[in-house]
Parts: structure tokens; sequence; C-alpha cells
């Protein structure tokens, strides 16, 4: 569905130094450098695919979608999308596909949602049946109800969202990228998001492309992460793949029956974080049915758990490291 | 984007842009108050005129051009610029490039859905200066008001093309918010919008005649009043429509330009 190879986009940015008489020399002579955005990424990405587009600020994510939109041209490689070259923008394409900017909107703000959505429906021909079935299906999903017809003005940003997300859908595009789609909303607003978002998946084997700087949208939604850091891929696998190379480590949470000397946990593991009754630690994941099975033997432990390292912990790491880690 | 496509949803985009229009209606009146600057220069002209006319122009000839000029500024007037600088600047044009509509035909539609508003109010003003100097105040020659009718469209469309360029140059610029002042700064002058271009001095007017501000208001008014004969009006409707086509090459050129730039740059 997704076929880039070497895709490179590079802008050029104008610098000037501080102070009034570097503004002043700017407006006769400036000087430009050349920032690489994307800087030779490679990708498949199947039909059907929910694919998370993890980075930090600034790692070319949101390029990296734009360019697959067909909003910026790349500045040298191949993009393919279901057999479109993106940036020629044919209609065909534009039907197929649909970008959702988290921070940008297309609902028309003094109007209710419903006429932005009567709006799409006449632009991209959608035959009223269909349509009113989408609606219905949209409308029951995200549990819009009278909400649209309310001027977008006064919903409230987790409103918005789901208006926003059912405008972008009138269409059923089969290709859906989405740029922190889930940004600003309240824990519950972000659950109603991110399973939408897998439903409209399954029903219509929509291939889902999605950036979010909330880990909890990719564990729940990505069974495969796409990784880029200063506009170079850093991984391309399962979630746990990437989790297993970057903390090889397991956290095992201990809770105690009677207060345990933080001394005495140490020939365990790494401790993270220790009090009388309970401690976590962090344990190498060869070693931890051995660590187990001696704590058990030798300590009071009367509850425990083992899980992987939080998510956020371990993408932290990762772009800390500021190199392939490959 | 096809043609077909977007003459599918026309009918659409203008309806949308009406119920905007209506939502924005104390902008929009806000706007056309704005707009009165003829009605304030036809109390200055009339005073000017009380003791004897200024050229061919007396108190009723004064009364007749600056309501007309009103009309044809109602029925003319685009905006679109506003949005292009506002939506280019933040990105949203990104938005609308999503859509497989042209956005310049999306601008144009919510240009067109505000007309009816305007002609509310355009209605009672024709009205009213019937009434103020009687019939000789329009032209009763049907052929004028045919070509009139031509002249209102190209000088909506030479507004409308103006609006394109100028919220181009926010592609380029940092705005293109200076750009419309100085285009407004000539406008004002020599589109006939203050002073009646017969009024000129015979120099300047000869130079104003190859310049599209007058066609955007004076030429139709003065086909409206009269002022003209269809000989003379059929001619100047020639350089007017020679500007639509100036302002729809420079449009499509600047818009290709500007959408690869920020293609190219990001939104």
């Amino acid at each position: 569905m997704i076929r880039v190879r070497e895709l490179r986009k590079h802008y050029q940015v104008h610098e000037r130094a501080p102070g009034v008489g570097a503004a002043f020399r700017s407006l006769f002579h400036r000087t430009y450098k050349t920032v690489a955005a994307v800087d030779g990424i490679a990708l498949d990405i199947a039909a059907g695919e929910r694919v998370g587009f993890l980075g930090p600020n600034g790692a070319g994510k949101t390029t990296t979608l734009k360019v697959l939109s067909g909003l910026l041209h790349p500045t040298s490689g191949e993009v393919r999308v279901d057999g479109h070259e993106p940036r020629r923008r044919e209609d065909a394409f534009l039907r197929k596909i649909m970008l959702v900017l988290g921070q940008k909107q297309q609902l028309l703000w003094d109007l209710p949602p419903s006429d932005t959505f009567e709006l799409n429906r006449a632009v991209y021909d959608v035959p009223q049946v269909e349509y009113a079935e989408t609606m219905r299906e949209l409308s029951e999903l995200l549990e819009l109800g009278d909400l649209v017809k309310k001027p977008t003005r006064t919903l409230s940003l987790g409103e918005r969202m789901k208006c926003e997300l059912a405008a972008a859908l009138v269409h059923r595009p089969r290709v859906l990228f989405l740029d922190e789609p889930t940004i600003g909303l309240d824990v519950s607003m972000q659950a109603t998001v991110r399973d939408f978002i897998e439903r409209y998946n399954k029903r219509y084997d929509a291939t889902i492309l999605l950036t979010s700087h909330y880990m909890e949208d990719v564990q729940r939604l990505c069974p495969r992460v796409i990784v880029i850091d200063k506009g170079k891929l850093v991984h391309d696998g399962p979630l746990e793949e990437l989790v297993a190379k970057i903390r090889p480590d397991k956290r095992v949470s201990l809770r105690f029956s009677r207060p345990v000397d933080r001394g005495d946990l140490a020939a365990f593991g790494t401790v993270v974080r220790h009090d009388a009754g309970e401690s976590v630690l962090d344990v190498h994941k060869d070693q931890v049915n051995g660590v187990l099975s001696r704590a058990l033997a030798t300590l009071p432990v009367s509850d425990l758990t083992v899980e992987n390292p939080p998510l956020e912990e371990v993408m932290s790491e990762l772009f800390a490291r500021g190199r392939d880690p490959r | 984007m096809s043609l077909r496509s977007s003459a599918r949803a026309l009918p659409t985009l203008l309806r949308i842009g009406a119920y905007e229009a209506i939502a924005y209606r104390g902008e929009m009146i806000v706007w056309m108050l704005a707009t009165t600057m003829p009605l304030v220069m036809l109390a200055l002209w009339v005073a000017v005129a009380q003791d004897a006319p200024v050229g061919r122009y007396g108190q009723p000839q004064f009364v007749a051009y600056f309501l007309a000029t009103f009309v044809v500024r109602q029925l003319t007037g685009a905006w679109v610029f506003y949005t292009m600088n506002f939506e280019i600047r933040d990105g949203t044009l990104s938005m609308r490039l999503l859509r497989p509509v042209h956005p310049l035909l999306a601008y144009t539609a919510e240009g067109i859905a505000s007309m009816p508003l305007r002609i509310v109010v355009s209605i009672p003003v024709a009205v009213l200066s019937l009434v103020v100097v009687g019939s000789t105040a329009v032209t009763h020659d049907l052929g004028l008001w045919a070509l009139w009718a031509v002249s209102i469209a190209g000088a909506w469309l030479i507004s409308l093309f103006v609006n394109f360029v100028v919220g181009c140059t926010a592609f380029f610029a940092e705005s293109s918010m200076k750009f419309m002042d100085a285009w407004l700064v000539f406008y004002f002058v020599l589109s006939g919008y203050l002073v009646p271009i017969d009024l000129f001095p015979p120099g300047l007017r000869a130079i104003v005649d190859w310049l599209p501000f007058r066609y955007q208001i004076g030429f139709p008014g003065e086909i409206m009043t009269g002022a003209l004969s269809l000989q003379q009006a059929a001619a100047m409707l020639a350089r007017q429509w020679m500007w639509v086509l100036i302002g729809a090459a420079a449009t499509s050129v600047l818009w290709r330009r500007g959408v690869r730039q920020f293609a190219a740059y990001g939104g």
C-alpha cells in the first residue's frame, strides 16, 4: 500500500544572529542553512496495517506524513501510496487518503460540524445513501449525538477531535495518516479515540500510520512501530522487539508481608523504587526466572508482578542515545 | 482536480458559503458600512456643486454617480485575500489542498455565497437613487444595461483576481497585508471611487484608462448612469476584460509557484 525508498526532504532555513545589526544586515544579505528533515528513509506498509510512527520533536514524523499525503514535495526519493505519486495530488489519490493533524482543523469554525460533513460529502462526491450509512456508523462509534448540530466553536477540544475524525472519514479513506490525534485530550477521550481508530481499521481494512507522543496510543493500536530520529530510520518492527533491544530488562514489582531493607534487594537487580512494603526492580529478562525463585525463597514476598518497563522510558532512552541502536 | 468533480461540488460549496456569510452577518454588515465611502463622497461633492456644476456634474449627477458606485462596490467586492493570507501563514491551506476541489474554486464559491446579502443592501440604494434623482439617474438604453451586466462580472473578476494575486504573495512574503494596502491606495484614487474619472486632467485620464482600477468601480458606474455611449462602453469593456485575462494569468502563475513553494517548505 505504501512504499518509500530513499526519501529525503531538505529545507533551506534562513539564519540570523541576534541583535539589531544582524537584523539590518539580513535585509541585504541572507544566509541559509540546509536542514535535512527526512534523510533517506525507506519503508513498506501493507494494506490494513496499523503502524506507529515515533520520534522526538523535530525528528521528521510530520514532514514524512505530509510527503505521504502529497502536501510536501520530496527533495528526492520514491514515494508511492496505493500506486499513486502523492505529490501529484490526483483526485483518485485524494479520495483514498486523509491526513488528520491534531493541531489543525478542517471543521468550519462558526458552523455546526454537520455542515463540514455535508461539504465533504459534496467535495468527495459520496452518494447520499453511502453518506447516510457512514454518518450513522461514525455517529455511533464516536458517540457524536447532538454535537454535530452545535457550532464548532462551542465544542470542547475532545468533542472537536471526535467531529474532526468524523469529517475526515466521510469519504471512507483507505489510508489514514494521523498526526497526534489524541493531543490535549483527557484520558477517557483518548481511550474513545483509540478505540474508534482500531474499529475503523478493522471495519474498512484501512491502513493507518499514526504519530503520537502518548505511548498508550502506540501500545494499544500499533503492532508495528517505525522510529525515526534526526530524519533517519532507527527502528522498524514489532514494539516488543524495540523494547527488548533498548531495555532488555523486565520490571519486577514485589510486595512484602513485612519490611525489607533496600540492601537486601541489591543482589536481585537494579532497585528503581523502594519503600518498606514494596519495591520495584529492573531485572535482565534472561535472569527473571532465577531472580523470582530466589526472591520467593528468601524474601517475605506476598505479591509480585512482572512487566515490560514503561514505553516512555524506553523511548527516552532510545532518543537520548542519539544514534542508531542497530 | 477535475472540473467535473469541482462543478458537482459547487452548489454545496455555495450553500455552505451562504451559511457562513449568515453566521458572520455582523461582520458582513460592518464590512458593508465600511464600503459606504461613496455616500460620504456624495455628500461632499453635492456640497461642492451647490453653486455651479463641476465639469459635467451637477448635484443630481453626483448623487446618481456615487449611488451607482455604491451599488457597484457592493456587487463586485471580494475580500478573499484575508482568508488566503491567514490560511497560507497558518498552514490551514493544507486542509484545502487535501480535498479534491481546487482551493481557488472554494474561495470563489465563498465569495459568491456572500453576494445575496450584499444585493439585499444594494437594492434599496438603487431604489433610493431613482427616488432622489428621478428616472434620469440611470440609463434607459437596454444595450447599455446588457453591457453593464457584463461589466459587473468583469469588475468582480478583476477584484477577485487582485485578491488571489495579493493573497498568493503570502506564499513568498511574511504577509500579504501590506501588498493589499499598497494596491488600495491606487484603487481609491484611480478607480473613480472618490472622484469621477471624468474630472481627472486629460493626461492622467489617458493613463487611468489603461490601468485596471477604473474597471473595478468607475466604469460600471458610468455605464449605469448613462455617462458613456454604447460604442464607448463596448470599447472600454474590451479593456476591462483584457485586465480580467491578465488577472487570470497572473493568478495561475503565482498560485502554481506558490503552492510549489508551500509544498517545498511546508505549512
